[in-house]
């Protein structure tokens, strides 16, 4: 199959993220990109966990004094709604239905951003309320390390989505570029898999000390 | 699996076994969403309401996570169709370096 072929309901292959050699390769090295990024996110939890709530002074705020549940709640609910979306996104791709993938990307990105923005309300309040910051103590560079890595993958995701959308908008659906919308919603998916672990070990577990 | 190429000659029949299993996939994928809701609830409450001592807490909301990653992996992320031999390797070995790392850091290295 040509990966520039223009591609009707009938033609449509069921696998069309995996139909063409450069699909294959693009799945393959993904994964394996998936793979180091585990590593990457366990060793700055490593980092975190060996470092939580080491402060030079007793004026120093720590973990329990810190996070709310409210607002990580909301946090959490918003990006495993997302997940959901991209999924649904994912769906209508392999219908061969390009405007309903391109809508439920958009509602994805839409998510994705307001997540964003409460994590950036989220760490100027700590810095401004609390004056918890990157260089207060290595209990805050621990945590903006880990936790910023993270914001900064959403970040590079929603970037990453939109221009995917932008540029095919006129395209439509083809197999050259049904794998690239494939991995954008890995990663995606990925982002919410480190995301649980966010929640659980640094704010759960911060809150019950 | 769902979604594997079908040998029938005729592709409007194939077309619509097909999305009749694009659907029931789907309808899997929303129960997976609405067992990690569940799943994210019971973890906050936990922590929220529980007067449960830490010792309880803390690997009761580790193995939460863990359920739900899975089901993050599997279902959202078609880990269980076929072909994702390689990707399980990657994945798991990235998985066991980690937790490595993380038991490293949490005992034989101090502060």
């Amino acid at each position: 199959m040509h990966a520039e072929e223009k591609m009707t309901h009938e033609t449509w292959p069921a696998s069309p993220e995996k139909a063409t050699l450069e699909a294959k390769n693009k799945f393959l090295g993904f994964w394996f990109f998936l793979g180091g990024e585990t590593v990457l996110f366990a060793s700055l939890f490593a980092t975190y966990l060996a470092l939580k709530d080491k402060v030079p002074t007793a004026d120093h705020v720590l973990a329990k004094d810190l996070f709310e549940m409210p607002l990580v709640f909301l946090m959490t609910m918003i990006l495993l709604t997302s997940s959901l979306t991209s999924v649904y996104a994912m769906y209508h791709m392999k219908n061969f239905n390009f405007k309903k993938m391109q809508l439920w990307l958009g509602i994805t990105v839409l998510l994705g951003l307001s997540f964003l923005g409460l994590e950036i309300y989220e760490f100027n309040h700590y810095v401004h309320e609390f004056h918890h910051t990157f260089s207060s103590s290595a209990f805050g560079s621990a945590f903006y390390t880990l936790v910023g890595f993270h914001g900064a993958h959403v970040a590079f995701g929603l970037c990453w989505i939109v221009s995917l959308m932008i540029r095919n908008a006129k395209r439509g659906l083809s197999l050259y570029n049904a794998p690239k919308f494939y991995t954008a919603s890995l990663y995606w998916h990925y982002i919410d898999v480190v995301w649980v672990f966010i929640f659980t070990v640094v704010y759960l577990m911060g809150m019950v000390g | 699996m769902a979604n594997q190429q079908s040998t029938s000659g005729n592709p409007r029949v194939d077309l619509e076994y097909r999305r009749k299993k694009n659907v029931e996939e789907m309808r899997y994928q929303v129960i997976t969403f609405a067992l990690m809701i569940f799943l994210t609830l019971i973890a906050f409450a936990a922590v929220g309401f529980g007067d449960v001592s830490n010792w309880f807490t803390i690997p009761f909301i580790l193995l939460l996570a863990v359920v739900q990653v899975i089901f993050q992996l599997y279902y959202f992320m078609h880990m269980s169709h076929k072909g994702h031999e390689a990707p399980q390797l990657f994945l798991y070995s990235g998985a066991l370096v980690g937790f490595l790392t993380v038991l490293a850091f949490m005992t034989i290295i101090w502060w």
